[in-house]
């Protein structure tokens, strides 16, 4: 698309049109102290070649190549060259959401996979077309809980990851969600179950517990489902860490899955975009938010794809739609879907099998906060050095530590969340518990 | 075509009633223009509805419609058979498909419905 400013004759001539005489005069209607009088501080424009020198220059203060043990939501795993060769294409990289989605065919296939996919991994017998990330995906599986039980109240654990909690707050300001808290084990590092069934009553749409939780540790969902259902409550499961259901049992004990994908060849990017997913039971099926692609015949005879069940969504149902979420992450669940295709059923193990025996390595020679499993992450307690200290060490080494935790849970300022993946090495592993150790 | 002991309301909703108990349900000609219905959403037993307010939709291969209750009352009893077989609604609107029944909060409500030739009229009106 070419941006073609207006000249000043064609501004002339649209004021005149319009009756007015100078530009000020559209925006008369404002009072004067909400109007900036002065004009934007920006500066001049670049030519071309100033502005390519200007973004080779940032993109040259980037660390590339530093190994890295921090995780938090945000995983370094290995992308599959085959990825960007499928995205790059320009039917997927430059199509916009088809709005006669049915005319996309190639399109609906990939999202169709897609959906499969994720229904294989999560084991619930649908998913949506995917989210914006697994932040968003929270709070619409709180919203949907709370549709499909008619209460208002949501139980979430507090070692969800702090900033989805902090997504769901907000959305909870303006959706009447009621937020609980429950707190986790002080030893094993997994979620206080006798704490939670106190909290969960006749007024709970849904308990939220992540697993692996924001401390690595693997929840105890068949327990939480039991406490959850026994008061006709839904529980809720969230993984940021992807990767990890290549290994750990699908949660089929949840009535709703909704995680963050980044895992599978997305780049963290400054943080995105990601993208997320929600699944669930079908019977839960008219509730679940945003995009469905369905399996169909055309005229011929011949399998098809469609958009399928439009009438939740807001193009059709207006103020009543299940969500206000009306498109879907496509390019970035693109990636994901290539990615689960390289790797395979058996590729997939193998990897999280990697991500398993390494972090298990790395914690094995640092003072680990909590004793219950993990998968690829887990807290570190800094004895010797403060956890930034220690970080401190590991940049002059050219290596990224973890993240220290008194930011999100000041009981917890002497640790580090650190995280290992199929992309560590032991010599690196080793310079962290060297630092660690405070030699 | 439509029942002459039945009301009606311009939303296209039917109502009779035995003793306190108004059976609800959508006519025949909002099955017409609905076209075939895959989906009817109710309330449950229990839920207070209020004439002229929402109290569920029914879902059609191409659009969804709100279901608007004709009187005031509480839920008495929703018809469990339509979860599985909500092509009920279109074979037979007027009778097996009943959507709820409800316990009148005020029995004189209902004389401010429409009869059956005054709804016969209205929808002849609105096809013209």
């Amino acid at each position: 698309m070419r941006y073609l400013p207006h000249s000043d004759e064609e501004r002339r001539q649209m004021l005149a049109a319009c009756g007015l005489e100078s530009e000020a005069d559209l925006y008369r209607q404002l009072p004067p102290e909400v109007r900036l009088e002065r004009p934007l501080e920006l500066p001049p424009g670049l030519s071309e070649y100033e502005i390519l020198d200007y973004f080779r220059a940032r993109a040259a203060e980037n660390v590339a190549g530093y190994p890295s043990f921090l995780g938090a939501g945000v995983y370094y795993h290995y992308r599959p060259v085959l990825v960007d060769v499928v995205l790059s294409r320009g039917e997927f990289l430059t199509s916009y959401t088809p709005y006669q989605a049915e005319i996309s065919q190639g399109t609906l296939t990939t999202i169709f996979e897609f959906q499969t996919l994720m229904c294989q991994l999560t084991g619930m017998e649908v998913a949506n077309a995917s989210m914006y990330d697994g932040s968003t995906a929270v709070p619409e599986a709180a919203l949907m809980a709370m549709r499909l039980t008619r209460r208002e109240r949501v139980v979430a654990a507090r070692t969800l990851h702090p900033e989805y909690l902090e997504v769901l707050r907000t959305y909870g300001r303006s959706q009447g969600v009621e937020i609980e808290e429950f707190g986790y084990d002080a030893e094993l590092g997994c979620a206080d179950l006798e704490e939670l069934a106190g909290k969960v009553d006749e007024r709970t749409a849904a308990v939220i517990l992540q697993r692996p939780n924001f401390f690595g540790v693997i929840e105890p969902v068949r327990e939480a489902a039991e406490i959850a259902h026994r008061r006709g409550a839904l529980l809720v499961v969230i993984f940021s860490e992807a990767v990890s259901l290549g290994l750990l049992a699908p949660p089929v004990e949840a009535d709703i899955v909704a995680g963050e994908l980044q895992s599978f060849a997305i780049p963290p990017s400054y943080g995105g975009p990601f993208a997320g997913v929600i699944a669930t039971k079908e019977r839960f099926l008219r509730q679940l938010p945003g995009r469905l692609v369905g399996q169909t015949a055309d005229a011929a005879g011949n399998r098809a794809f469609c958009l399928t069940l439009s009438t939740r969504e807001q193009h059709i149902r207006r103020e009543k739609a299940t969500s206000n979420i009306c498109t879907n992450q496509n390019l970035i669940a693109l990636a994901a879907t290539v990615f689960l295709t390289v790797y395979g059923r058996r590729g997939l193990r193998e990897l999280a099998e990697q991500n398993l025996a390494k972090a298990h390595y790395l914690a094995g020679r640092l003072p680990r906060r909590f004793s219950g499993p993990f998968f690829n992450e887990f807290v570190a307690r800094a004895a010797a050095r403060s956890p930034e200290e220690i970080n401190r060490r590991l940049l002059e080494r050219r290596i990224l530590g973890g993240l220290p935790l008194g930011r999100y849970y000041p009981e917890l300022a002497d640790c580090l969340l650190l995280c290992a993946t199929e992309m560590s090495r032991q010599q690196h592993m080793d310079a962290v518990a060297e630092v660690f150790s405070g030699r | 075509m439509y029942p002459e002991e039945f009301r009606y309301t311009k939303e296209h909703e039917w109502v009779t009633v035995s003793g306190e108990i108004a059976t609800i349900g959508i006519t025949d000609y909002a099955q017409q223009q609905l076209g075939d219905i895959v989906y009817v959403d109710l309330p449950r037993v229990g839920d207070a509805v209020m004439a002229g307010k929402t109290m569920g939709s029914v879902e059609s291969v191409k659009a969804v419609s709100d279901i608007y209750s004709p009187v005031t009352g509480e839920v008495v009893e929703v018809n469990a058979t339509l979860a599985e077989a909500p092509e009920k609604v279109n074979q037979d609107p007027h009778g097996e498909a009943w959507l709820v029944k409800v316990k009148l909060a005020d029995a004189e409500e209902i004389n401010r419905l429409l009869s059956a030739a005054e709804y016969q009229s209205y929808i002849e009106a609105v096809q013209r």
